[in-house]
């Protein structure tokens, strides 16, 4: 995964080789990812083979867990208190042709030190018999209104669609599998606003850089169709409304899970068929997914750069609160000049003349009419070795050209403190929302269960406190400064 | 087509500085004004009850008592700096002892009175007052005091703020808040921090200044989720 997603971000980061990595720490290994599923304090992911990947805080990852049944391409998914496993054994092309079973089994705890940890075989619950135009790999849950669908399937025919038992994961009585798409394989399904969503990955995988893997999208008012691209065509015929793809050195993402944090905060786990700055290895990804116009879209990490960090609840721009610094200009100017009068350009305030105001100590920060002055600009950026958390990684902010960092003050106030330090204190986590705007969380944090997001309480008054997702206020946005 | 006040006074002011030469006769109290006759204070003001008010459905503290505007000359707004409001906007430029609550009718040095008023609205609309007693209402610093009766301590409690221009606010006599720079009334614009109401009587103080502009203020306590606060009583004694 890649903070810089875009080509702005991709730019920047060919021009300053020397910044914090944007990718997942430790050693995030796999392909073909199961959805990320909380259990016991940590985050989970299994892919093909029995082997996965745990994490504490969604950036750092590591080899851990254990999933029996061998095979490819789990999915996990918890209702009530079963964590269901979908797994399929056989097919995809190698070794057993196209003959394949998924195969479901259940356990209290993925976590295999606690004693809840313990898989129970539901049994097979779908198979292709190696002539059909179907291959059971590939499984992916959904759980909505109460009813429990798994689509499956690969490029070898059709895509999938078969409803489970919820209590039990078995096959429902009676159920046969509903042709749904073509042209998919590592399908995923999700469901918002009376709309079930099948995503699939399209292209070429297993090929290291040369991997074509990119993930794409439908949806249907029906979990069994007809599920239909933002163009209207219909899956069935080789639809499918591109989400993501590869960018800048990692290539290739498919199997996509959706890892929705809450609080309009959402996710979503893949897997790069080739990341060159680990080797060309396999690599789990996370980006942030937003909603548009009903559709799922690739979100983007901030960029490293300079902005202005704006509220949505106010146009405000965050600044130091100091002394204006007026620039020197005779407005009769702007009003009496002839057309023919020099027209020249006039340089912007300079930072050392901005900074003539501020005290040497630390600043309260707060909100202003944005007037393109340096203490309004912030450089953001990765900080080295600070971590992250899921896919994102902790930011410093400083006052662009200084060493002044944005940190939290007394009582739930910000202020700018002269140096960065390194502090928890001025660390930022910024998670990108499902409207596009982001949410901007200090790593310090008095109270893990109910954390503290940077709010703009008045117009002018930013602080940190309950971040409420159906509020502008505690929505901002990096604009260009 | 039509132009809201606050735009169309800025253009004004945009043609005082325009043409130096061609001043009217407010100028923010940069010359001699010929006041014009007291209007009254109707619509926007009327004396207060006899009993103690409750805040308004929103939450507005809407009785204050009001001082006679402080003439301060400044033709524009563009030097209210945090630096200068927190000069000229102190508790040693109140005129009259900081610690104490004014009486209706009371004067002070200069012979400026302080009346205690209810608002008709939301805002205390400073300019109107000033206009309405035939004073200066450009080039000013106004001083408002109130007193909120609290049932029950209230902790966690924030003053939410606006004011136009700048203004200062002082809680039991701790400076709680401050709007800087040339600013137009909004409510809550500039939040405290989180502050503690006593049990009781509490002391409310504020100054707002301004050169051309048309003054005014509007205060409210919000709780910690920014709901406004009603259960508090509001007077002048």
């Amino acid at each position: 995964m890649k903070i810089a997603a875009l080509p702005l971000a991709a730019l920047f980061l060919l021009a300053q080789p020397h910044v914090a990595s944007a990718q997942l720490a430790g050693e995030p290994f796999i392909h073909d990812p199961s959805t990320i599923t909380y259990s016991d304090g940590r985050w989970w992911t299994f892919g093909t083979r029995g082997g996965g990947l745990v994490s504490e805080d969604g950036w750092t990852w590591r080899s851990g867990g254990e999933r029996p049944g061998g095979g490819v391409a789990p999915d996990v998914i918890k209702i009530g208190d079963r964590y269901y496993v979908a797994y399929a054994v056989g097919g995809g092309g190698m070794n057993g042709g196209h003959a394949s079973d998924v195969k479901v089994m259940w356990t209290r705890s993925l976590d295999p030190k606690s004693p809840d940890f313990a898989y129970h075989e539901v049994g097979t619950v779908v198979s292709t018999n190696g002539l059909e135009p179907a291959d059971a790999i590939d499984p992916a849950f959904l759980f909505a209104e109460g009813r429990l669908w798994l689509s499956y399937g690969t490029y070898y025919g059709y895509i999938r669609m078969i409803e489970l038992d919820p209590k039990t994961g078995d096959k429902m009585p009676g159920n046969t599998p509903v042709d749904v798409a073509i042209d998919m394989e590592a399908t995923a399904l999700m469901h918002r606003d009376g709309w079930y969503y099948l995503l699939g990955t399209h292209g070429t995988c297993c090929d290291g850089p040369n991997s074509s893997y990119n993930i794409r999208v439908g949806r249907s008012r029906s979990p069994t169709g007809p599920f239909v691209d933002k163009m209207g065509i219909p899956l069935l015929k080789g639809g499918g409304t591109l989400v993501v793809a590869g960018r800048g050195r990692q290539y290739g993402p498919g199997h996509f899970g959706l890892l929705d944090l809450g609080d309009s905060v959402e996710k979503f786990s893949m897997h790069y068929e080739s990341d060159l700055d680990r080797g060309g290895r396999s690599v789990l990804g996370i980006l942030p997914l937003l909603w548009r116009d009903g559709w799922p879209v690739t979100g983007e990490n901030v960029p490293a750069g300079t902005y202005e960090i704006q509220s949505e609840r106010s146009g405000g721009a965050l600044e130091l609160a100091v002394d204006f610094v007026r620039m020197p200009f005779d407005v009769r100017r702007s009003f009496f000049a002839s057309p023919g009068d020099p027209t020249g350009p006039i340089p912007n305030q300079t930072l050392a003349e901005n900074r003539a105001s501020w005290p040497a100590g630390a600043v309260e920060v707060d909100l202003g009419d944005y007037m393109i002055r340096s203490h309004q600009q912030w450089t953001v950026t990765p900080a080295e070795g600070a971590g992250g958390a899921f896919g994102a990684p902790y930011y410093k902010i400083l006052i662009t050209g200084t060493e002044r960092a944005l940190a939290t003050g007394p009582q739930g106030s910000l202020q700018a403190v002269p140096v960065f330090t390194g502090a928890p204190e001025q660390l930022w986590r910024i998670d990108q929302l499902t409207d596009g705007t982001y949410r901007i969380m200090p790593k310090a944090q008095d109270d893990g269960k109910h954390p503290k997001a940077l709010v703009a309480i008045g117009r002018s008054t930013p602080a940190l406190t309950t971040f409420d997702p159906a509020s502008d206020a505690g929505k901002w946005r990096f604009l260009r400064p | 087509m039509g132009m809201p006040p606050s735009a169309a006074f800025g253009c004004a002011i945009a043609l005082t500085l325009l043409a130096p030469a061609a001043l009217p006769a407010q100028t923010a109290g940069m010359v001699e004004e010929k006041l014009p006759p007291p209007t009254g204070l109707a619509p926007y003001f009327m004396p207060v009850s006899a009993a103690a008010t409750a805040p308004d459905g929103d939450g507005f503290l809407r009785r204050w008592l009001l001082l006679e505007p402080v003439v301060k000359p400044n033709r524009t707004n563009a030097g209210f700096t945090p630096s200068y409001v927190r000069d000229v906007l102190a508790p040693a430029t109140f005129p009259g002892r900081f610690d104490a609550v004014p009486r209706d009718g009371e004067s002070v040095q200069g012979g400026l009175r302080w009346h205690a008023l209810d608002s008709s609205m939301f805002d205390m609309k400073l300019f109107y007052l000033a206009q309405g007693l035939g004073k200066p209402t450009y080039g000013v610093i106004f001083w408002a005091v109130t007193v909120v009766h609290a049932p029950r301590e209230m902790r966690g409690v924030r003053l939410a703020l606006g004011s136009n221009s700048a203004s200062r606010w002082w809680l039991n006599g701790n400076d709680v808040a401050g709007l800087y720079g040339d600013r137009r009334m909004v409510m809550d614009d500039v939040l405290s921090r989180p502050i503690t109401l006593r049990k009781g009587r509490n002391v409310l103080r504020g100054a707002v200044i301004n050169g051309p502009g048309l003054s005014d203020f509007c205060a409210r306590f919000v709780d910690a989720d920014g709901k406004p606060i009603r259960d508090i009583q509001i007077d002048v004694k």
